[in-house]
């Protein structure tokens, strides 16, 4: 039989039976559908992520105090901007060197209030970090040594206090103290489940004294260049730990984080196809059985075929063919359906969704797969049937 | 092919395995079914016509003793050159008509040719031909419910002949029809093995088993004199 004809035979035998070829189906598609999205979701957290670290700017080295590792518990830091001096004298560069010390405060503007993360930074921030204004300034080195009080608002804090009003040269209060708008930041998003834009930028003097404390939570350095970095960041882990021995600084790039991250996300996206494999599994063993169901209901037929001339071969092909179209039907309609979901997340919640076009291949190929796999005991079986049994079962 | 037998059964033999107890259903038979023959084979139910019919169509091997079906030796080939003998050689008809329910009278007659490898528009054409020679031309596009016994017993002998057998196996091919629709459909089969077709004949009604050329009664698995 010419493999054109068995494919007719299979369509036909599925139509005859729709509804129950929809209802097994529906298990490929529903595993197929969930092997999709949750890839899809895994891919795009781990895009999403990626290009949030690489947003931050490039060689960065971030440097913090304690050791980098599994199980380790957070340091308090013991740093302060003398140390950032002596780092600084490391680096040689004070324009590549970026500290913080942050604090969730409330802030207001006349009767209109927002709730802000202010970060006390040095005027290098902008130049370290990729940040942009929107309007107004960034405040200067004098501003700094100064402890003057001014402050950049994210985007996010600016429309909440000001609305569409110009809110440079106006007065807010940070907890209650007087601080003048310079500038305004453009709008950035979430950056590792950190809101960028409420974020109030003040220099890093005025938060000290606004906390009343002289540490600084972290350190960020924009090596010159890529090469240098790894020896830059034990240069200045050096210098810290000889100014504070009794505590360990670990210094790490941007790679490294991306490395961690995209570790933990990739066997999580791993985790989420296997438990969506299993879904796709059980499809498999629905396909299987109404296969057998179907060799069952139709012995006399197979019967009749093989009185008139088909071989064992014949009947199994046009068997295995009906599981394989089921699955991979099954599949075609899954990963439209798992497109869509995958499509439906990424527009209306906050987790985002990426279909890659190898998740789609290995989900068709794995639908057929499963068809070949559960159809081909079925197939035997019915190949294998004696006619003169099968023509006499009625 | 006139001349050179179609089926030549030597010491033909076929015992089952039920539950470990060995049945024997056909004891040493021997028979030669001619090119030109027509044959009736009758015996009550449990004489082994039946397992008899099996065998001559090449659905079922012998336990022992030779068996030759259009010059090949049966108990040599493995169940894919089975069917390819069967559908090269073999003609069948049911009792129960055994048509596709869901497929139009030409394809099921075509069925055959499916296997053969013979190509669609090739199929339909050969099908419509066969369906003209038993007068069913007008039938062509009816699936088997909308016919009645005697058209859809046509459709199966036209399904049978398709292929250009040398030997017709009727199995009761007029046990589920009234005796008019009977008497036509072995007229049909009559004109056919005038045409040099062998007809095999399984029945146990006399007045069928009569309007043969000569008649084999078995019993006991056995040939018995008439």
């Amino acid at each position: 039989m010419r493999i054109s004809e068995a494919w007719r035979v299979a369509v036909d035998a599925l139509r005859a039976n729709r509804l129950r070829s929809i209802l097994t189906m529906l298990g490929v598609v529903i595993g197929v559908a969930a092997v999709v999205a949750l890839v899809a979701i895994g891919t795009g957290t781990k895009q999403q992520i990626e290009s949030q670290v690489e947003g931050l700017g490039s060689n960065l080295l971030l440097v913090v105090p304690g050791r980098l590792e599994a199980g380790a518990a957070a340091t308090a830091s013991t740093m302060t901007l003398d140390d950032v001096d002596a780092v600084t004298r490391v680096v040689g560069d004070r324009s590549r060197v970026a500290v913080t010390v942050a604090s969730g405060e409330t802030v207001r503007a006349g009767s209109r209030s927002s709730f802000a993360s202010m970060q006390g930074v040095l005027e290098t921030t902008p130049t370290v970090f990729v940040r942009n204004l929107d309007r107004g300034r960034y405040f200067t080195r004098s501003d700094v040594s100064t402890g003057r009080r001014v402050a950049v608002l994210g985007s996010a804090v600016a429309r909440q206090l000001f609305g569409d009003r110009d809110p440079i040269g106006r007065q807010i209060t940070i907890g209650g103290v007087r601080f003048r708008v310079t500038g305004t930041f453009e709008p950035l998003g979430q950056s590792l489940g950190v809101d960028r834009d409420s974020e109030v930028h003040v220099p890093i003097t005025a938060a000290q004294r606004l906390l009343g404390t002289d540490r600084i939570d972290g350190l960020a350095i924009r090596a010159p260049d890529r090469e240098r970095i790894g020896a830059l960041g034990d240069a200045v882990v050096a210098a810290l730990v000889e100014r504070h021995p009794d505590t360990d600084f670990s210094a790490v790039t941007q790679e490294q984080i991306l490395g961690v991250l995209g570790d933990i996300l990739g066997v999580l996206t791993g985790v989420l196809a296997a438990i969506a494999g299993i879904s796709l599994l059980v499809g498999g063993v629905g396909v299987s059985n109404i296969m057998l169901v179907s060799v069952r209901e139709r012995t006399k037929e197979i019967g009749l075929r093989k009185a008139v001339g088909a071989r064992p071969r014949d009947i199994g092909v046009q068997f295995l063919l009906e599981a394989v179209l089921l699955t991979t039907i099954g599949g075609v309609l899954g990963m439209g359906l798992g497109i869509t979901a995958a499509l439906l997340v990424d527009r209306l919640s906050p987790v985002p969704a990426a279909v890659t076009w190898w998740a789609l291949a290995l989900a068709f190929g794995v639908s057929a797969a499963v068809g070949i796999i559960f159809g081909v005991v079925p197939a035997q079986r019915a190949g294998r049937l004696d006619p003169v049994v099968a023509l006499r079962t009625e | 092919m006139t001349g050179s037998p179609a089926i030549v059964a030597t010491d033909v033999a076929r015992t089952y395995e039920l539950d470990g107890v060995s049945v024997t259903a056909l004891k040493a038979v021997s028979l030669t079914v001619e090119a030109d023959d027509y044959l009736a084979i009758v015996g009550t139910s449990g004489s082994g016509k039946s397992t008899l019919m099996h065998l001559l169509g090449a659905l079922d091997r012998p336990t022992s003793g030779t068996l030759l079906i259009g010059g090949r030796d049966v108990t040599t080939l493995d169940p894919g050159e089975m069917a390819k003998l069967r559908n090269e050689t073999i003609g069948f008809v049911f009792q129960s008509f055994h048509l596709l329910a869901r497929t139009t009278a030409q394809d099921n007659v075509a069925l055959p040719l499916v296997y053969r490898g013979v190509p669609r528009r090739e199929r339909r054409e050969r099908a419509a031909a066969m369906l003209e020679r038993v007068g069913l031309a007008h039938r062509a596009g009816h699936r088997p419910n909308q016919m009645t016994g005697g058209e859809q017993q046509r459709v199966a002998i036209a399904r049978a002949l398709v292929t250009g057998p040398s030997v017709l196996l009727a199995d009761e091919p007029t046990g589920n029809l009234d005796s008019a629709t009977g008497q036509a459909v072995l007229a049909l089969l009559e004109s056919l093995n005038s045409e040099g077709v062998a007809v095999v004949l399984v029945t146990h009604d006399k007045d069928v088993a009569a309007r043969a050329h000569r008649q084999i009664r078995m019993r006991d698995g056995e040939i018995v004199p008439a």
